[in-house]
């Protein structure tokens, strides 16, 4: 297949735009000797929101490989000064042209609560540099450093962009760490989902009969129980002496239990339409051992289908992971992921004090908006051959 | 079609026995028992109860024989006497819990149904039969939005916006001088406005969820031979697509009743426990989260167990509809 690209792309002179040849000649024979992935690929770019959303999702796991550079501050750095800070603005101009900058606080007290507020104080500026020094950290647990993306040229002041939490911890960088553990849990339990969807999905499908009454049978007895109360049963049943990796482990693999049966379900179906088409036939005549033939010629055949599923099960994950952390029967503190954090906004009290912290739900609702788009326009695109 | 019912039900009994066995199975696994949550509770406030209390604790409630007896002794109850058995946390027989709970819940879920299904469908009828349009655009995306924005954060955010522009707390099913009032016009207004909120979120994922799923399997029918001919006879736009194509693509509706009828009673676990409604829901989170075995055993069974009727149901209804399916 690669070899067979690679000669598609040096006789592809320009990039085409559509999926449909607009006019004869070299467009027209490009079209006809496209590959099934150039095609898909065609297909995909006519998708506008698609795009998009890749773009995003793209962009959304670069913050979770790098956030020990985007975030401003460790994410359990805690300052009992700044409890509910509200979130700072950032400003690009100040008196002598461009200088970024934000405001200091300054502590009143309300005249009808007497309690203790945060007020902006547009008097004191606290220079912010790009590619500044701040905590050390390493990255990926290797590589020491200290320089952030962005913060406070004097790491003593404080910058809250996205305002602070009950314990005074920025929340910026906390939603940048928890896109790393949020992101993750999707992918570790898709992948989970998916060696277990091929797996028992590719022996129902491909050998039929009495396997294929035994598993069907398992998947419509795990589909009998009711999802939530069964994960929540699972989750309540994960000892608290566990370590935090323990615990995420142990979520993955109850999030990807009922994650699995979907994909089962829709990998068995491929498999009984192709188990008899003349490829299949052909490496079976040529000696090619069941495994083989399964993993080598049945599955890449749909693979597109594969990828699409995946990226839709990838929201479900997420959306699972932050409910049950919600909670409190999902991941547990210290561990930050987007459900820890809209943990703090559990109740009415906390939100109507400091509503900045729903901004981790803006995360989670942007990425699975995201992932949704991406995932329809390569369903659409899985198919290339259909209008 | 009788033997078929027959040999359906007949298929339900070892289904419904493994269910059973899961979940009792599955409230057993976390390590300890009620007696060790008890004790851990009692410490916590500074008490401390002597191992002999304890033991005496665990014989009382049948927590020291080995767990394959505790199984029996709960099925048996169950099934000869209709008896669910003690919740040790609540110190109540676990039918009075549940029955407490499932006449809100069952009025909650059912309403949230009902408001799903009047927006859904005329909704994805539109969508499919004025494709590409801008309404079309529009109850996409709107779709696409419900699914994406979790439950729980929608609720706290309506809770939020109507406290802060109206000064008025949202949480619960009534308001604090009605809960324990007797049933009345009154009442029954105030629970009215209290729904809104939950009815509300309940439905918006569901719509979504049902509005691409009437889209597409609309738009599958709209173009088949049939819809041709019943235009070239003549009939009015609306009246065809309503009379033939819409139910047509209503059938796999059919199949998704099954799953409707537990959801019914559990009544969204998560948005219950954020918005504070004494639902379900809650009842067996905290059931679970206290090792409670009889209630939270007792509320999986049942969900369970509904789930079970709800496909028998659904695939009933469907042979019913298509007597393919009957000689399958």
């Amino acid at each position: 297949m690669s070899l067979h690209d690679n000669d598609l792309t040096l006789t592809t002179s320009a990039k085409p735009e559509t999926g449909v040849p607009e006019m004869a000649g070299v467009r027209s024979a490009t079209y006809q000797r496209a590959g099934q992935w150039r095609l898909a690929w065609w297909k995909f770019k006519r998708h506008k929101l698609a795009v998009a959303g890749g773009i995003v999702v793209l962009l959304v796991y670069f913050v979770a490989a790098f956030a020990e550079f985007l975030a401003p501050q460790d994410a359990g750095a805690y300052s009992a000064r700044y409890t509910y800070a509200p979130p700072q603005r950032l400003h690009f101009w100040d008196e002598s042209g461009f200088g970024l900058f934000v405001n200091a606080y300054k502590t009143e007290i309300n005249k009808e609560s007497f309690a203790r507020e945060f007020v902006i104080d547009p008097e004191q500026k606290i220079p912010v540099g790009l590619f500044v020094k701040g905590a050390p950290y390493k990255l990926w647990g290797l590589i020491p450093s200290d320089i952030h993306l962005i913060g406070p040229l004097d790491p003593g002041q404080p910058m809250y962009l996205w305002g602070a939490d009950r314990l005074g911890r920025d929340m910026l960088s906390r939603v940048i760490y928890g896109t790393r553990i949020s992101m993750t849990i999707g992918l570790v339990g898709v992948g989970l989902s998916l060696f277990f969807g091929i797996l028992l999905g590719g022996l129902s499908g491909y050998y039929g009969g009495q396997v294929d009454n035994i598993i069907q049978r398992v998947i419509e007895f795990l589909l009998a129980i009711p999802t939530i109360p069964l994960w929540m049963g699972l989750a309540a049943a994960i000892p608290p002496s566990l370590s935090p990796v323990q615990v995420y482990f142990m979520i993955t693999v109850i999030l990807s239990l009922i994650g699995w049966t979907g994909l089962a379900r829709v990998i068995r179906g491929r498999f009984m339409a192709v188990k008899n088409e003349d490829f299949v036939v052909a490496a079976r005549l040529d000696g090619a051992s069941e495994m083989g033939i399964m993993l080598r010629h049945i599955a890449p055949s749909f693979a597109s289908h594969i990828i699409a599923s995946v990226t839709l099960a990838i929201p479900v994950m997420i959306l699972s992971e932050t409910a049950l952390s919600f909670l409190g029967i999902g991941l547990r503190p210290p561990v930050v992921s987007w459900g820890v954090l809209l943990q703090e906004a559990q109740n009415i009290r906390s939100v109507a004090t400091a509503p900045w912290l729903l901004l981790p739900g803006i995360a989670v609702i942007i990425t699975v908006l995201a992932l949704n788009f991406l995932g329809d326009g390569l369903r659409d695109a899985a198919d290339p051959y259909s209008e | 079609m009788l033997f078929y019912i027959v040999k359906r039900i007949l298929f339900m009994i070892p289904t419904l026995f493994a269910i059973s066995v899961v979940s009792f199975l599955l409230i057993q696994l976390p390590p300890g028992d009620f007696v060790t949550s008890l004790a851990a509770q009692m410490s916590q406030q500074g008490d401390t109860i002597d191992p002999a209390t304890l033991a005496q604790l665990r014989a009382a409630y049948g927590l020291d024989q080995p767990i394959w007896v505790q199984y029996w002794i709960w099925i048996t109850k169950i099934i000869l006497h209709g008896d669910f058995g003690r919740s040790f946390d609540w110190d109540a027989p676990v039918s009075d819990l549940l029955w407490n709970r499932l006449g809100l819940t069952f009025v909650l879920s059912f309403t949230a149904l009902i408001f799903t299904w009047l927006v859904a469908l005329p909704v994805g009828i539109y969508s499919a039969v004025r494709k590409y349009s801008i309404g079309d655009y529009t109850a996409t995306f709107f779709a696409f939005v419900g699914l994406a924005v979790p439950n729980f954060l929608l609720a706290l955010i309506l809770m939020y916006l109507a406290l802060k522009f109206w000064g008025i707390s949202v949480d619960g099913l009534f308001s604090p001088q009605f809960v324990d009032a007797p049933w009345s016009w009154a009442k029954v207004g105030d629970l009215a406005q209290h729904l809104i909120i939950p009815v509300f979120v309940l439905a918006t994922s569901h719509i979504a969820a049902l509005v691409r799923i009437m889209r597409a399997n609309l738009l599958d029918e709209l173009f088949k031979p049939f819809v041709v001919t019943a235009r070239a006879k003549g009939l009015s736009e609306w009246r065809l697509i309503l009379k033939y194509p819409v139910r047509a693509a209503l059938n796999p509706f059919v199949s998704t009743i099954g799953w409707t009828l537990p959801e019914l009673v559990s009544g969204a676990t998560v948005t219950a426990i954020v918005l504070n409604l004494p639902t379900t829901g809650p009842l067996l989170l905290r059931a679970l989260i206290a090792q409670d075995v009889y209630l939270a055993g007792a509320m999986i069974l049942m969900l369970s167990v509904l789930t079970v009727i709800g496909t028998l149901i659904s695939d009933l209804l469907l042979a019913w509809l298509d007597p393919r399916i009957r000689y399958r």
